[in-house]
């Protein structure tokens, strides 16, 4: 199986691979590009046109529910790392053996339930009949039943909670590898606590921030249950708004639009991010 | 904050405390769905009535529990069969893509690598919107060139699995090809001369070698597959999968029932994740 035969097998693992790449994955988002650069004229006419992409520009509430769901999911990327980062550190560093393998399957269990039943479990918990606002009742913070659902406090909440694995994971990967000699020596040289964090930790995790970072901004901004059941109506989500297009509106062209936008705003700032850190798409994914 | 570092214990259990909240958040959501399918009561909700097991064997009229439910039972059906396809597939193609990466050059294979990986980065939604658009398109073609319905083309449980499959294969391809990277290809070479065809000594040797990947890869398109939401979503047609019936009864107005799948389906991925520990610790 020299040279002629291992051309043959390149060829012949080649085509599963170009018909999954091309028929599902390139073509689908050419074609939705085309079907967004297009406007109906008549019944089964059309003609390429930009005005689906003014739209988005002239009505205030496509761009805002735009922007809202970029902010919203940069701040639930923040806070996912802040929140994880500690509990990353002590996996990481402060247990050994089993107990560390436990604690880590333990951050895993939720992600084998789908995320349909974690948002319910939120919203049994967050609503005006809930546990939260029971249990808030019975301690005598609140005297009456209180209304946590449906709002911003509450879909961010769902945010983190949907997305913190795939921060753990790549923060304690990475972490685990840091050497403890590198912390004690920084200890040994003067440094205190805040600056060995900067100078030789967050360095060093760069890797792991960066790709859970891309993860968890992804993973929001495509978010479409959690805004919904947990947002109620005045969530304002962008994938909802495609939905709302697709589905109940049934203009295809304006929800291929809005679909190829928030395609662009997810690879920029993937882009920027990867830019910034001076990482590659390809190390940053394995 | 190393444990060969001296550190004063309010920092300690502080910290402890930290992680221990952390994990609690994590449990919270799940432990509630669960404890509330065994709620007496028509909401899921507080106060709590006292135990029954209704919501799973009660036959109607006043109560249906799951194992009475014709929609939900069929939607679990429908669900599994979408999973066994999208798994089946999904593992064929990422095998193959493995072996494509692995072990083959050719012009344009980092080109190839990033557009493989591009599933993971694309929202399930504009995934979902993507096959649908391109779908309806060759559809519409179809019929309007050479007057032919093709159906399979139009939303329902064919783009289902194209849908899961799309994405998944990117996953299984990443699983499997981490194992097939640590194999060691003298191993193969002894058995081709042995005598050996490449063929005989990839199925007798590599493949064998690769089974927990295999395994691990089959678990995980399964679950994810039952579970999907975002792009089947987009997708379905008039056989709704698990997750859609859940859904649209999630928003006529929550009752118990639900609970009672979910503690269901969590039961299940549990018990895959059993399955998959308890084979990765055998090999």
């Amino acid at each position: 199986m020299k040279s002629d035969g291992l051309r043959l097998g390149t060829w012949l693992l080649l085509g599963p691979a170009l018909l999954w790449l091309l028929l599902l994955i390139v073509l689908p988002h050419v074609d939705m590009l085309l079907v967004s650069l297009r406007q109906r004229t008549g019944f089964g006419q059309y003609q390429t046109s930009t005005v689906h992409y003014l739209a988005f520009f002239t009505e205030p509430l496509y761009w805002r529910t735009f922007m809202r769901t970029a902010v919203m999911s940069i701040l639930a990327t923040i806070l996912t790392l802040v929140i994880a980062f500690p509990v990353a550190w002590y996996i990481a560093k402060m247990v050994r053996g089993r107990v560390r393998s436990l604690l880590f399957m333990a951050c895993l269990v939720p992600f084998w339930v789908s995320e349909l039943v974690r948002t319910y479990g939120w919203m049994i918990l967050l609503r005006e009949t809930g546990v939260v606002s029971g249990f808030l009742q019975w301690t005598g913070l609140a005297s009456g039943s209180v209304e946590m659902l449906y709002n911003d406090v509450a879909v961010m909440v769902g945010l983190v909670y949907a997305s913190m694995l795939f921060m753990v994971v790549p923060l304690v990967t990475t972490l685990d590898s840091l050497d403890d000699c590198l912390i004690e020596a920084a200890y040994d040289l003067g440094g205190n606590g805040w600056s060995v964090l900067r100078e030789i930790v967050i360095p060093f995790a760069m890797p792991g921030i960066v790709s859970g970072c891309i993860v968890v901004f992804m993973l929001s901004l495509g978010n479409y249950l959690t805004p919904v059941l947990l947002g109620g109506k005045g969530s304002m989500w962008f994938t909802e708004q495609i939905f709302t297009q697709f589905i109940v509106r049934f203009n295809w062209e304006q929800g291929a639009a809005f679909g190829v936008l928030l395609l662009v705003l997810s690879s920029l700032i993937v882009w920027l991010g990867l830019k910034l850190t001076r990482q590659s798409f390809t190390e940053v994914m394995r | 904050m190393i444990p060969t570092l001296p550190r004063s214990n309010g920092v300690r259990v502080g910290f402890v405390a930290y992680v221990m909240l952390f994990f609690a958040y994590l449990a919270a959501p799940l432990v509630i769905v669960g404890l509330f399918a065994f709620n007496d009561s028509r909401f899921p909700a507080l106060p709590w009535n006292g135990f029954t097991w209704d919501w799973f064997f009660a036959s109607g009229p006043e109560r249906t529990g799951v194992f009475h439910d014709r929609a939900v039972l069929r939607s679990i059906a429908t669900s599994a069969w979408v999973a066994g396809f999208v798994t089946f597939f999904s593992v064929l193609f990422a095998t193959l893509n493995a072996f494509l990466f692995e072990r083959h050059q050719f012009p344009g294979k980092n080109l190839l690598y990033i557009c493989m990986l591009l599933p993971l980065v694309i929202p399930g939604v504009i995934l979902g919107i993507s096959i649908l658009v391109f779908a309806s398109g060759i559809a519409n073609r179809a019929d309007a060139l050479l007057n032919l319905e093709l159906d399979f083309l139009r939303p329902g449980l064919v783009l289902v699995v194209l849908g899961q499959f799309a994405f998944l294969t990117t996953i299984a391809t990443l699983i499997i090809s981490a194992r097939l990277r640590k194999f060691d290809r003298s191993l193969e070479e002894a058995a081709l001369n042995l005598g050996a065809t490449p063929v005989v000594a990839i199925f007798t040797i590599t493949l064998p070698y690769l089974r927990p990947a295999l395994v691990g890869a089959a678990l995980v398109c399964f679950l994810m597959s039952f579970e999907n939401f975002n792009t089947t979503l987009m997708l379905v047609g008039s056989d709704a999968p698990l997750t859609i019936t859940l859904f649209s009864r999630l928003r006529e107005g929550a009752t118990p029932l639900l609970n009672a799948v979910s503690l269901l389906l969590m039961l299940g991925s549990s018990l895959l994740a059993l399955v998959s520990i308890a084979f990765q610790r055998k090999t």
